[in-house]
């Protein structure tokens, strides 16, 4: 990427603004945490998945998007009080720290938070990817001293292919199997819409349907003004007459006995961890979609480079490799070890799934 | 060799045994010959190459990846194959991609020195799913949960044939099978089987307790009862080649040709016919425990030493051919009768005939089963595995047919033992703590402690897996690369109430004792560990035994 390393001003160091506390990262001079673990006075959110995003804290900010995410799915009250920012628009944390939010194309309203005190800035990602996605807005690099990275595909083996490719071997299966329903596992929350603005850009114009659970998100994508045409729920409709169509669920539903109803399924889940065979096995998956809302390893060390930071720290998924190939690239690297944003190990693979890593 | 992965691929995922049939025939119907035959092979197991060997996927990948970012991926994915073609470098993609045929003819002909090249060049051409499939070929086992039966099973439906009817033909034919596809889509004649001692598919037997009621839907007048020996199942088998030659060979249960560790049995089968039955360790005309026989099987090499130390012998059941003439359609009385005269004209030390147990009544049987020893096995009680009984009037039939063969094994031994340590599986299983090393308590120097006697890593639901795997997770003290061991302490752990088949001293384990064949019976969540069994239980049913 070629770039110089943005510079250091000042004598301001990575752990005099950032530090882990028990309930997370926290802004050290502004006593705010990023995406706390537990509740907290002031709490900065950088997308509304639940791991990232939870209710009880004292003030929130987050983009309005993320705000209205979270009164979706916590209610009204789930702060003592909200405040919304804009992507880019600059708050004075107070204690000469001033932060502001940039696109993070993870799902609707994400973002990373840029922290600037006193010339020195320290980017959290949060969670972020660089592929296309036609339902959020699109990743901004943002140049910095410290940034701190996610790792959920933090391994070689994950280089994710287009999501495109996966929809099309998704739209041959049903024109394969016109006699099944097919059921796509997807989480609530930005794959679901993803899939169903992909499939939408790939000529598919039949009725999509979703389980329950995942309705209420995608009224409020599309009260976004994000198009993903005629969603329907399942109705009171037989299950037989949902041959050759596409019903999206979470996850867990698969499993379920609500999934055996149908007649015939194709069982589909759309995730990066869908990459490993045993993975997709072990959720009785037929057709595994390799469909991530997370950087694969090429665009996480991509990312890396093109923010210039010479100091890296690594939030969760697979540090330990990513600090390897960080280190081997001649930046200062660190693992925060940081728990609570979903176990990466596999027995919770459905869970992982359902939950963690939409 | 893209279709070819993308049936692998498939058949991965599938569960369902017909769909899977559906697949493959569809792939035989639509691919041409000789590509199709060659993945006939692959399915079958027929394939291997003599410098192809994981070995060099090693080699390949070391020189194009980081060794620490290699070892971390190998680890998550725990499948080399797998973990090899996600990571390969795609930089050097090339255009056209070799069709299998052209692979397998490269992997065979390709010596040490030009085969990484070779191999390097295809699967920079290949994608992550043709990759996946060509490395599978070389690491030997595709577990796609697809069989050699199920792969002939597809190839018969193309011309609605019987699976057995590609059986009886298949030891006389090699890849790519054009005659076989030739013959079953109506285009040729049967293949002559030109194999003088062919392996023909074993019949085989259901368990008793699988039948309900079996006591009253089955009359013991129809049946006849024999032991069931704890040995390796096997067929010898002879004949005339076109010069007069006599051809002898000893086919494994699944068609394997192990004839090669066994020269000393080959020797002696000087007849011409095929003969089922048990190989066995003999010594001093008594039969030993399958322990023994394990020590001599898997050797490399088959020294003089070995086949004096270790006899092997056939326990005879049953006579499939004798000389030219095909016995397998006559009932099983029948058949029987020829076996005793035919084993008596043979006056072969290695040979001799399973005795059977004379019963009226069910109970009778059930007496025999219990106490072999008093039931007729006299010395020998040790390696009865438990009795089969088989319908008098049953043909020799491949396969597992119904109701006319039964097994009906005995209890096996039972103990509550606690778990210590736990071991990452592979395959499907590779993110799962899959293995499990127990212990049973054993009064040491520095009070109670526990000693471990056995490791066993099946008898659980995939469900029960799951619980376990959670368990081991929280509640791991230490880790030794993928082993954890997990807390076992009087108050704090897991009971798992093991079965095993039969017990052996061992001077190689600390506990002075091996389970043989033992499995997860049971998780016992409600038991406290100090309550699981002590190594004096275990002695005692040694001594029993």
């Amino acid at each position: 990427m070629g770039m110089a390393p943005y510079p250091a001003a000042s004598m301001a160091r990575s752990e005099d603004l950032l530090c882990r506390t028990s309930k997370g990262l926290c802004c050290r001079p502004a006593g705010v945490h990023i995406d706390p673990t537990r509740p907290v006075e002031r709490a900065l959110i950088t997308h509304g998945h639940s791991d990232h995003a939870r209710a009880g804290h004292g003030r929130v900010l987050a983009t309005p998007e993320t705000l209205a995410i979270m009164t979706a799915r916590y209610g009204e009250n789930f702060a003592g009080a909200v405040q919304p920012l804009e992507y880019g628009e600059v708050i004075d944390l107070g204690s000469g720290v001033q932060a502001s939010l940039h696109p993070a194309g993870h799902v609707l309203g994400s973002a990373h938070v840029l922290l600037e005190w006193h010339g020195f800035r320290a980017v959290v990602s949060g969670d972020y990817k660089r592929e296309r996605d036609p339902t959020c807005t699109a990743f901004t690099p943002v140049r910095c001293n410290l940034f701190v990275t996610e790792a959920t595909f933090g391994l070689p083996v994950f280089r994710h292919p287009p999501a495109e490719q996966e929809i099309a071997t998704l739209l041959d299966s049903v024109a394969l199997f016109p006699e099944r329903a097919h059921l796509v596992g997807a989480y609530a929350l930005g794959k679901a819409q993803r899939l169903m603005g992909l499939l939408r850009e790939a000529g598919y114009e039949a009725p999509i349907f979703v389980h329950g659970a995942m309705l209420a998100l995608t009224e409020l994508y599309q009260a976004h003004g994000v198009e993903l045409g005629d969603i329907q729920p399942l109705g009171t409709r037989s299950r037989k007459d949902f041959a050759g169509a596409i019903v999206i669920c979470p996850p867990s539903a698969l499993r379920d006995l609500w999934a055996r109803k149908f007649p015939d399924p194709v069982t589909a889940a759309a995730s990066g961890w869908m990459r490993v065979r045993a993975r997709a096995r072990q959720i009785g998956v037929e057709l595994p979609l390799v469909i991530s809302d997370h950087a694969d390893w090429t665009d996480l060390g991509s990312t890396i480079l093109e923010t210039g930071a010479e100091e890296v720290w690594v939030t969760h998924g697979a540090e330990e490799a990513l600090v390897h190939w960080c280190i081997a690239q001649g930046l200062d690297a660190q693992p925060l070890h940081l728990v609570g944003y979903g176990d990466e190990e596999g027995i919770e693979a459905l869970e992982t799934v359902d939950e963690a890593s939409p | 060799m893209n279709r070819f992965a993308h049936l692998l691929d498939r058949l991965s995922y599938e569960p369902r045994r017909n769909a899977k049939i559906r697949l493959m025939a569809d792939y035989f119907r639509e691919v041409p010959d000789p590509e199709r035959g060659w993945a006939l092979a692959a399915l079958t197991g027929a394939l291997s190459f003599r410098h192809a060997k994981p070995n060099v996927i090693r080699t390949l990948i070391a020189e194009r990846t980081d060794p620490v970012l290699f070892g971390l991926s190998w680890d998550y994915v725990g499948d080399l194959a797998e973990t090899v073609a996600l990571m390969w470098p795609v930089e050097r993609r090339v255009n056209s991609v070799p069709p299998l045929s052209e692979i397998v003819a490269g992997l065979h002909e390709s010596g040490k020195i030009d085969l990484p090249g070779r191999l390097a060049g295809w699967l920079d051409a290949l994608d992550e799913t043709g990759r996946w499939a060509l490395l599978k070929l070389i690491t030997g086992a595709l577990r796609i949960g697809a069989s050699a039966r199920l792969a002939k099973t597809a190839v018969a439906s193309l011309g609605g044939l019987e699976p057995n009817e590609i059986e009886l033909v298949w030891h006389g034919l090699a890849p790519p099978y054009e005659e076989l596809f030739a013959w079953v889509e109506g285009r040729g004649p049967r293949p002559e089987n030109i194999d003088p001692a062919p392996f023909r598919p074993p019949m085989l037997a259901t368990a008793l307790e699988d039948t309900a009621d079996w006591r009253e839907a089955l009359d013991p007048n129809d049946f006849s009862a024999e032991w069931k020996w704890d040995g390796i199942r096997v067929q010898a088998a002879a004949g005339r080649d076109e010069g007069g030659r006599l051809v002898a060979r000893l086919h494994s249960r699944t068609g394997e040709d192990v004839s090669g560790a066994f020269p000393d049995l080959l020797e002696a089968i000087d007849f011409e016919g095929a003969i089922d039955g048990e190989l066995l360790i003999l010594r001093d005309g008594r039969v030993q425990s399958f322990n023994v026989l394990q020590q001599r099987l898997n050797r490399k090499s088959i020294t003089p030493k070995l086949t004096a130390e270790f006899p092997a012998h056939i326990r005879a059941y049953d006579l499939l051919v004798e000389g030219t003439e095909d016995l397998r359609d006559l009932p099983f009385a029948e058949r029987r009768k020829r076996l005793e005269a035919f084993i008596a004209r043979l006056d072969n030390l290695r040979i001799d005939l399973s005795p059977q147990i004379p019963f009226t009544t069910w109970e009778e049987l059930a007496a025999a089963r219990s106490d072999p020893a008093a039931g007729g096995a006299g010395v020998d009680a040790e390696a009865v595995e438990g009795v089969m009984l088989k319908r008098d009037d049953s043909p020799y039939m491949p396969g597992r047919p119904k109701g006319l063969w039964f097994k009906w094994k005995r209890d096996p031994f039972n103990v509550d033992a606690v778990l210590m340590y736990a071991q990452r599986g592979s395959g499907k299983r590779s993110s799962f703590y899959s293995d499990y090393t127990f212990g049973v308590w054993i009064e040491g120097e520095n009070g109670r402690e526990l000693v471990p006697v056995g490791k066993a890593y099946f008898g659980f639901t995939d469900e029960e897996l799951q619980q376990i795997d959670r368990f081991v997770r929280k509640n791991t003290i230490n880790r030794f690369g993928p082993v954890r061991e997990v807390v076992h302490e009087p108050e704090a752990g897991l009971v798992l109430e093991i079965a095993f088949e039969g017990l052996n001293r061992s001077t190689r384990h600390k506990s002075g004792v091996a389970m043989r064949f033992p499995r997860i019976a049971r998780i016992r969540w409600d038991k406290p560990p100090g309550e699981a069994d002590r190594i004096e239980h275990l002695e005692a049913l040694l001594r029993a035994t």
